[in-house]
This record gives C-alpha cells, sequence and structure tokens, in this order.
C-alpha cells in the first residue's frame, strides 16, 4: 500500500501526536542528566526538581518583599497589556478594514496608507513609543496596537472585497442601504475571518509584549524572563516559556471555539 | 404591471463594443427569455436592467420612468450562483428584505413585526418546496433547493420586474423539469414581469411568452472587437402564453400541480440475459 493512502485511526493519531512533546521531553531529561553528572552546579539545564523547586517559589510562595505571587502578578499584568492591545487593533480593523473593504472611495483614500503603515517595523518605532508615550502601560499596548492593528485591518479588507459582488448588488435589490449592507452582510460574513487572522496574530502579538516588557517594565512574564537571564537561571526561564507557550495555545483554542460557537455556517465542511 | 422600453441601447468597454442598437419593448407580464452564444452580451443587457451596468448610449424605461442608475428593491435577481447569503439560515435569508426595508438602522426586527414576517417567510418557504428547511443554512441545501430559496427571498419584496441570471444552468435535468414547473407557477401567480438569460433553448421555449436571441451579425475576427451583438430573432410564441391564464401549455398540468412522476417512461420488460451475448 502506497504511503499516502495510509490514515492512521485515532488512538494512532493521538499516539504519533504525542510522539514529538515525548522525543523533546525524554531529550531534554538525558541531556539535563549528562550535564549535571559532569557538573553539579550547572545551571543550563537544570533537573526537573530543580524547576519544580523555582516554580514552588514563583507560583506559590508570597515574594519577600513585596508579598505577591510574582508568576501570577507577572501573568496579570503580561494578559492585561496583552488583551488591551489585542481588543484595541480589533476594533481598529473592523472599522477601518470594513469601511475600506465596503466603499470603493474610502478604499482609495485609505488602502495605499494602511498597505504602508503596515510595512513599518513596529519593533523600530519602540524607542519613538517610549519617548513619547512614557515606560508605563500605554507605550507597550501601543506597541501590539501598532504590530497587530494594520494586517488585521488589511486582512479584513481583503475578506470583504472578496465577497461576491452578487451578494452586493443581491442586497441592494433587498432593499439595503449601504450601511445594512455592511451591517447585515458584509460584517457577519468578515467575523470568522476576523477571528482566524487574531489567532494567527497571537504569535506576533506576544513578540511585541514581550520585547516591550524585557526593554521596561515593573512587572510581566516577558519582564521576569530578562530579569533572571542576568542570573543564569534557566530553572525560572523554563517554566516562564512553557507557561506563555500555554497561555497562547488555550487563547488560540478559545478562540476557535468561539468561532465554532458563534458561526457555525462558516465551518470547512459546511456543517452546522 | 411593468412594462419595459429598450430604445437603441449601446453598451461599450474601451474600443470593445458588447451591444450595439437594441430597441425592444417588453410588454407588461412577459416572460421573456434571452438566448444566444457565451459572450454575446445577454448577461451584460440583464446587468443594464439590473442598473448594475449603464448603458454607454440609448435609454431604458420602465414605466414610464427612466430606470434608476442603481439596482432597487422593484427589480428582483436570481443569479446561478452566490444568490442566497451564506450566513443565513433559509427562513432568515427570506426575511432579510423586508427586515432591512421596515428597519434602516438595525436591519432587524423584533417582537410581533418579527413574529408576523416570520410566519409570510414561512408560508413562502412552504409555496416554493422548502418546508421543514427553515432552519438550514444554504451550504446544507442542494443546488435546487438554493434556487428555490433565492426565489423565495427575491419574491419577498414584491419585485415588478424578476430578472434570471441562468438560474437553473447548473442543475440536473431532473431537477430541472420540478424547478421549471414552480418558475411556472410563480410567474402565474407573482405579478411580474420576467427576464430570464439562459442558453438552454429548451428552457427558454419551456418557460417564456417570447424568445429573443442575440447575437454578433459581423463574425470576422477583425470585426468581432467594433461590431456588437444585436438582437437576431424574435419570437412570440404562438399559441400565446399567458399569464394567470391556463393556456395550452397548462393543459395537461393543473397549477400548483409540480408532482411530474406521472409523466415518466415506466419500465420496460427485462432485458435479455446479457451473459450470453459475450
Amino acid at each position: 500500500m502506497r504511503l499516502i493512502n495510509l490514515t492512521p485511526g485515532k488512538g494512532g493519531r493521538l499516539l504519533l501526536g504525542a510522539l514529538p512533546f515525548v522525543v523533546l521531553a525524554l531529550a531534554y531529561l538525558v541531556g539535563s542528566a549528562l550535564r549535571l553528572a559532569d557538573n553539579p552546579g550547572d545551571k543550563l539545564l537544570p533537573s526537573l526538581g530543580a524547576m519544580g523547586r523555582m516554580i514552588e517559589v514563583m507560583a506559590f510562595t508570597p515574594d519577600k518583599r513585596t508579598g505577591a505571587y510574582l508568576l501570577w502578578t507577572d501573568t496579570a499584568a503580561s494578559l492585561f497589556r496583552l488583551w488591551s492591545g489585542l481588543a484595541i487593533a480589533t476594533v481598529i480593523a473592523l472599522v477601518i478594514g470594513l469601511l475600506n473593504g465596503v466603499l470603493p472611495v474610502m478604499r482609495a483614500l485609505l488602502a495605499p496608507f494602511v498597505a504602508f503603515l503596515s510595512m513599518v517595523p513596529p519593533l523600530a518605532l519602540l524607542p519613538v513609543l517610549f519617548i513619547v508615550l512614557g515606560l508605563g502601560e500605554v507605550s507597550k499596548i501601543a506597541l501590539i496596537v501598532i504590530g497587530v492593528a494594520p494586517i488585521l485591518t488589511r486582512d479584513l479588507a481583503l475578506t470583504a472585497a472578496a465577497l461576491p459582488r452578487e451578494q452586493i448588488v443581491k442586497a441592494e435589490t433587498l432593499s439595503a442601504s449601504s450601511w445594512l449592507i455592511a451591517w447585515r452582510v458584509v460584517l457577519p460574513q468578515v467575523m470568522p475571518r476576523l477571528i482566524d487572522s487574531l489567532r494567527l496574530q497571537l504569535g506576533p502579538a506576544f513578540l511585541f509584549l514581550i520585547a516591550a516588557e524585557a526593554i521596561s517594565a515593573e512587572g510581566g512574564l516577558g519582564y521576569r524572563i530578562f530579569l533572571v537571564r542576568r542570573y543564569l537561571s534557566m530553572d525560572i526561564i523554563f517554566p516562564y516559556v512553557v507557561w506563555i507557550t500555554v497561555l497562547a495555545v488555550a487563547m488560540d483554542l478559545a478562540l476557535r471555539l468561539l468561532r465554532r460557537r458563534l458561526y457555525p455556517w462558516a465551518e470547512p465542511e459546511g456543517r452546522a | 404591471m411593468t412594462a419595459l422600453t429598450i430604445q437603441n441601447l449601446w453598451k461599450e468597454y474601451g474600443p470593445q463594443v458588447v451591444l450595439e442598437s437594441v430597441s425592444l419593448t417588453i410588454a407588461p407580464r412577459a416572460f421573456v427569455a434571452l438566448v444566444g452564444p457565451s459572450g454575446c452580451g445577454k448577461t451584460t443587457f440583464l446587468r443594464m436592467l439590473l442598473g448594475q451596468e449603464q448603458p454607454t448610449r440609448g435609454t431604458i424605461v420602465m414605466d414610464g420612468a427612466p430606470l434608476p442608475r442603481e439596482p432597487g428593491p422593484d427589480r428582483g435577481v436570481v443569479y446561478q450562483r452566490y444568490s442566497v447569503f451564506p450566513h443565513l439560515t433559509a427562513l432568515q435569508n427570506v426575511m432579510i428584505g423586508p427586515e432591512m426595508r421596515a428597519a434602516r438602522l438595525a436591519g432587524r426586527l423584533w417582537g410581533k413585526a418579527r413574529k408576523g414576517l416570520a410566519d409570510d417567510a414561512a408560508t413562502l418557504l412552504h409555496e416554493v418546496g422548502l418546508a421543514g428547511a427553515e432552519d438550514k443554512f444554504p451550504a446544507q441545501l442542494s443546488g435546487g433547493m438554493q434556487q428555490r430559496l433565492a426565489l423565495a427571498q427575491t419574491l419577498m419584496m414584491r419585485p415588478k420586474l424578476l430578472l434570471l441570471d441562468e438560474p437553473f444552468g447548473a442543475l440536473d435535468p431532473g431537477i430541472r423539469a420540478e424547478i421549471h414547473a414552480l418558475m411556472r407557477r410563480l410567474w402565474h401567480e407573482h405579478p411580474m414581469t420576467v427576464v430570464m438569460v439562459t442558453h438552454d433553448m429548451r428552457e427558454a421555449f419551456a418557460l417564456a411568452t417570447r424568445v429573443i436571441a442575440f447575437d454578433r451579425p459581423r463574425q470576422r475576427p477583425e470585426e468581432r472587437e467594433r461590431y456588437g451583438a444585436t438582437i437576431t430573432n424574435d419570437i412570440a410564441l404562438w399559441p400565446p402564453r399567458v399569464a394567470g391564464r391556463q393556456t395550452i401549455y397548462d393543459a395537461d398540468i393543473p397549477a400548483g400541480d409540480e408532482d411530474l412522476s406521472r409523466f415518466a417512461i415506466q419500465p420496460g420488460p427485462p432485458r435479455p440475459d446479457q451473459g450470453a451475448l459475450r
């Protein structure tokens, strides 16, 4: 039988999916054990026990100086910045993207400008943001917005403009105004794509967040990683990286479920 | 009762002449079928009736007034594809027109008004043979059912002029015969004039009161660009088919009956054993 016709069953899929994770964990354990056997003071690949102790310290022991549980305060600070940035970017994308995608006049006015803006490397603007908006929350949220909004906007405008012309004409014969076409015909049909687009932008959003926190912050997941980097504390950095990844995966999953719940007609097989 | 008068209509795209000197008067309640080879401008002509495109020269007059320059609720349309909204259920698809006409800001109705409209919509869905499919999305409906839905959606607006752009071209022959029967009935029962573009001659003569053929009189390659298509044949059916009245064509199909199984060919006697021939 050809390889192309070989389809794993449910159990087989689960097993195959788990395999890379197991391999990675094993490789780490072996590497860590070998290095620690050579040099018990090695900091590069700490043992699981060492990481467990640091997780205990960061997540479940109050900080000696502030009395806060650092992992949770860091997570809260970072998620506040990330979600504020994504929310503002989504609103901007909805307004400008829809205007752009629905009205040819607005497209002529805005599309070249948005295309230009989306090419500005956001990280290059970071110093400007810190100088103009200060070192507080605003500049970090602004960086996420600047990084994510143009791409969301362009994607939304493209999706809106790609709707068949027949649908727009059809809506006109059903007495729709320009506003009603945007509200009842275009908006509901671009929403699933907006959610997918947001999912794809989670990675870049985290990148901008951590970059901003690394340079100047008083708390946050990125701030902590770059703080303990000075002490080569891989036993804190590794759990933090895993935690950030878990957060991102959970958000991705939540958005996927939201899309399926709200827009059942947009599922690939067309099944509701 | 909508009459159309088209006078000396031309459509050009840059140097390319698509249609030239088309003059035509369409009587109220007519069912006109436009036929012709592909690329002869029949869909362009339909788009001009719809208001989606403007003629380069000439005038279109509907009921004594020049045609508005954009599509509107007095002219309904059903395309071969993309006629219904994929994000709305069948019932919502039929309700959206009146909803948008009544609520100019929200585009939705609530409470009693919504209930009344939903009842009307369900009645119409029943009429086009979609009872029971109210809560299905278009992707869950077959091609024939989607076109029935598109007809219902359009008829909710009570258009004066119904424009059909190869609406049944993508359907299987069996399904097509059923939907033809439905189309005939809808034309009889709803006070509208119909213009249908089709490439299927049989369909044209099966439905229309008048069949108009578009073609290019000049076919040489160097002429094709500068000479457009025009009306080459204009055939009124005889004996005439009249809207809302039984004629010879309907004699054997009682109004409201679209069950065509009676006309099916009965299975013949079983064949002799094929194995013996091999």
